[in-house]
């Protein structure tokens, strides 16, 4: 190790950045557990909803790849 | 520094951002966006879409076509029904005319018989009328003739006038 | 190192430090080498006109699309052969989306995005092939892709509504007091539509081939244990697949969801 102290910090930063795609994670299990619940409730409504669904999936998703993204970007461009 | 291994493929750690490269990529994805627009646009899909449009039209047609050979086949049902409900009624009919035919015959068969039994059954009790009397007829004279011998054999001097209408009473009054 | 014109100096030092660190590990990981654009038949420095990995991809991604689509449907037969079929079931897929999404007016558009899907779709399915390259990781791509939609999407809504198209940031269902609140939110959102758009595809395909690269570097590193990596790399493989599809359908989807707020502002 160089014992470079701009590299720690890079490397906590992007450790803490993959937090985040837990959190991303969490959103998109909330979104398909709420639209299978809904679904199971009332499955002829569902067929219709399912382009909703993947609209949702991808804005929760969206902000975890921001997350991945920050992690990259304190990895390899900082 | 030992970064000259692979120092030279991976310029700024994440490719990505290296400008230098992005006038490039952009020219080449600009020029193969605008082929496959092209080859949408102009042979694909109108192909796909006069595809579809035809299957669909002759899947109408067939619909339609189907339909109208279910009709027919309702339609000759029906007459294939009548057909045979006619048939049945004529049946019937004949049956019916053909009972009453065979009865009517029966019945003056039976008239017939009947009659004749009825002639035979006078002629009979004719005959048997005629025997009785015949039969009557000769009592009466034997009676006579035993009653004038009786008395004769007596001695009496026989009226056979007198024997004959007492003798005619008797029987009568029987 | 010199030699490549990277625009980035500032960072060579950290950069040097952080492979040092790399090279100093066991393992010998480079996840990232694999987005590299290079030149195909020479060394030199990456011009506009030169053909590249990117290039080869690129139209190895038209070529499918026109195998598919024009070859597979020369036949044009009303009972069709298993690639028309596929081809058929792309056409219907899109054309549904477009018409329940944005609406009947607008499957005029149809082509365009079809366009956009094929593209994604084939770049990113390529992609997982070995040894290939993914256009569709790139951020300059897809920046062009998610720019190109999101400025479209915005001169269309100002030349067929005018000023009505205003109407999308005003909403006038919410209390008064709430409304300007409202309007900057929806602003912002509206302004962050293209970057994560183009984001999110980049940022999945990516990423997971960073991770299959990483597992490959694993089992390169545990030798007689390396099995396990294996069938690792062998279930996000194929989650990849479902990724790959999933991306394409996601951005033409939304595609389909701002071009519906362009024809129709009012919420």
């Amino acid at each position: 190790m160089e014992g470079d102290i701009a590299n720690l910090g890079q490397y906590i930063g992007a450790g803490l950045a993959g937090i985040g795609s837990g959190a991303a994670a969490i959103g998109v299990g909330n979104v398909a557990g709420n639209f299978l619940s809904g679904a199971l409730r009332n499955p002829s409504a569902a067929a219709g909803q399912t382009a909703t669904l993947f609209i949702g999936i991808a804005f929760a998703e969206a902000l975890g790849i921001f997350s991945f993204l920050v992690a990259l970007l304190l990895m390899f461009a900082v | 520094m030992a970064t000259e291994t692979h120092g030279a493929e991976s310029a700024s750690g994440m490719p990505q951002l290296d400008p230098s490269t992005y006038s490039n990529q952009i020219f080449w994805l600009v020029l193969a966006l605008v082929a496959i627009y092209l080859l949408l646009s102009r042979v694909a899909l109108p192909r796909i879409g006069a595809v579809l449009a035809e299957r669909q039209g002759a899947i109408t047609n067939d619909i339609a076509a189907a339909e109208e050979l279910k009709l027919k086949a309702a339609e000759a049902e029906k007459a294939y029904d009548k057909a045979l409900a006619d048939a049945r009624a004529e049946a019937a009919e004949i049956t019916a005319e053909t009972k009453a035919s065979m009865q009517a015959e029966l019945d003056a068969a039976l008239a017939k018989a009947d009659a004749e039994i009825a002639e035979q059954q006078k002629e009979s009790a004719a005959r048997i009328g005629e025997i009785r009397d015949s039969a009557t007829a000769n009592v009466e004279a034997v009676a006579k003739d035993t009653a004038e011998a009786l008395v004769a054999h007596l001695g009496g001097q026989a009226d056979s006038g007198q024997i004959a209408g007492v003798v005619s009473s008797k029987m009568g009054g029987r | 190192m010199a030699d490549k014109a990277t625009g980035e100096g500032a960072s060579h030092a950290a950069e040097a430090a952080g492979h040092a660190a790399e090279g100093g590990s066991g393992l010998n990981i480079h996840p990232m080498d694999q987005f590299v654009v290079e030149p195909l038949f020479s060394d030199g420095p990456v011009h506009m006109f030169t053909v590249t990995n990117s290039t080869l991809w690129l139209a190895l991604a038209v070529l499918g699309v026109a195998l598919l689509l024009v070859v597979g449907t020369r036949g044009r037969a009303v009972v069709p052969s298993r690639v028309q079929s596929v081809a058929e079931l792309a056409y219907g897929f899109v054309h549904k989306m477009v018409e329940d999404v944005a609406g009947k007016d607008a499957l005029k558009f149809f082509p365009y995005i079809m366009t956009l899907f094929l593209f994604i779709a084939f770049s990113n399915m390529l992609a997982l092939l070995p040894m290939s390259f993914s256009p569709t990781s790139q951020i300059a791509v897809t920046a062009v892709l998610g720019f190109s939609v999101f400025i479209a999407v915005t001169v269309l809504g100002f030349v067929l509504n005018g000023s009505k198209f205003l109407g999308l940031f005003w909403v006038s269902s919410a209390p008064l007091v709430l409304r300007p609140i409202l309007a900057v939110i929806e602003l912002i959102s509206y302004f962050v539509r293209p970057v994560s758009h183009s984001v999110r595809l980049a940022g999945n395909i990516m990423a997971g081939h960073a991770v299959l690269k990483v597992f490959a570097g694993f089992a390169g590193a545990l030798g007689l244990f390396s099995f396990i990596p294996i069938l690792a790399i062998t279930g996000i493989y194929a989650l990849e697949l479902l990724v790959a599809f999933i991306q394409a359908y996601v951005f033409t989807i939304l595609t389909c969801v701002y071009l519906k707020d362009a024809l129709h502002p009012s919420h």
